[in-house]
């Protein structure tokens, strides 16, 4: 009878997953410190517009949650950061949307991309959900108008039943925890997904598509 | 701002000034994006550049 360990680690998956991240997503694409030289252009700065716009509705929505609606609603430094969580979401929603429009004319899902963009596309779903429980979160008459109106289109799809916006408990749950943890997880992928195929070549510049092996 | 936003109502389009002029804005910016030069990248620069 003989004992073979030919290696330790060999059936960990554990191990596994460590070689499969090093061989999917060594360092030097996690953090690279030269990119190729199409991207030099505005429309690629959209996403890292959005990325900012997202670090500032965090900042400015954790401070809210803090300090409660009555904060928000009657101090000068609560109203403050109410209009700057409002203006984050505005500039968050734009360049998303001028970043969609620069992928889709670029055709961004090509030569193994597709994941990336649908990625992109339910990050953009997600957030529309958050900002519609934003609405509902405010604690003033506009959130109790938007719901009323809200309830009837919703429950025709038949959601209501776990998605109650008139629950406000509910609405404001999802709005401070669940879908803004969503949302920085799937941005999170998004980018390690970017880094892990490369930022798309122009259309048609197959010589440029070869660049280390991207 | 505490009253209900003007309309523009063209045949089966609908929509508000806010949102069109926001549109507006929103097409100027990506047009802009493409054509204006980004700092540091002349046009046919071929290099890779950090």
């Amino acid at each position: 009878m003989s004992t073979q360990i030919s290696d330790e680690s060999g059936h960990s998956w554990t191990a596994a997953t460590r070689r499969k991240l090093e061989r999917r997503l060594p360092w030097e694409n996690l953090l690279p410190h030269r990119q190729p030289f199409w991207v030099g252009s505005w429309v690629y700065v959209f996403g890292v517009v959005t990325i900012a716009a997202l670090v500032w509705v965090i900042l400015s929505g954790t401070i809210l949650a803090l300090f409660g609606p009555q904060w928000w609603h009657l101090s000068k430094a609560g109203r403050f950061f109410n209009s700057l969580h409002f203006w984050s979401v505005q500039v968050f929603f734009v360049f998303m949307v001028l970043h969609l429009w620069g992928q889709y004319f670029m055709a961004s899902w090509r030569e193994g991309r597709a994941p990336t963009w649908m990625v992109g596309v339910v990050t953009f779903a997600v957030s529309i959900v958050a900002a519609f429980t934003g609405y509902l979160s405010q604690q003033n008459f506009d959130a109790q108008w938007i719901a009323v109106n809200a309830k009837d289109a919703v429950n025709s799809t038949g959601i209501g039943g776990f998605f109650n916006v008139l629950n406000f408990g509910q609405m404001y749950g999802l709005h401070v925890m669940l879908l803004p943890i969503g949302i920085t997880v799937l941005v999170a992928l998004h980018i390690v997904q970017v880094r892990m195929k490369g930022v798309v070549p122009p259309i048609g510049d197959d010589k440029a598509a070869t660049v280390k092996g991207r | 701002m505490n009253q209900p936003a003007g309309y523009l109502h063209w045949g089966f389009i609908l929509i508000s000034y806010p949102n069109l002029i926001l549109i507006g804005i929103m097409i100027v910016l990506f047009v802009a994006a493409v054509l204006l030069p980004f700092p540091g990248h002349a046009s046919g620069d071929k290099g890779r550049k950090s």
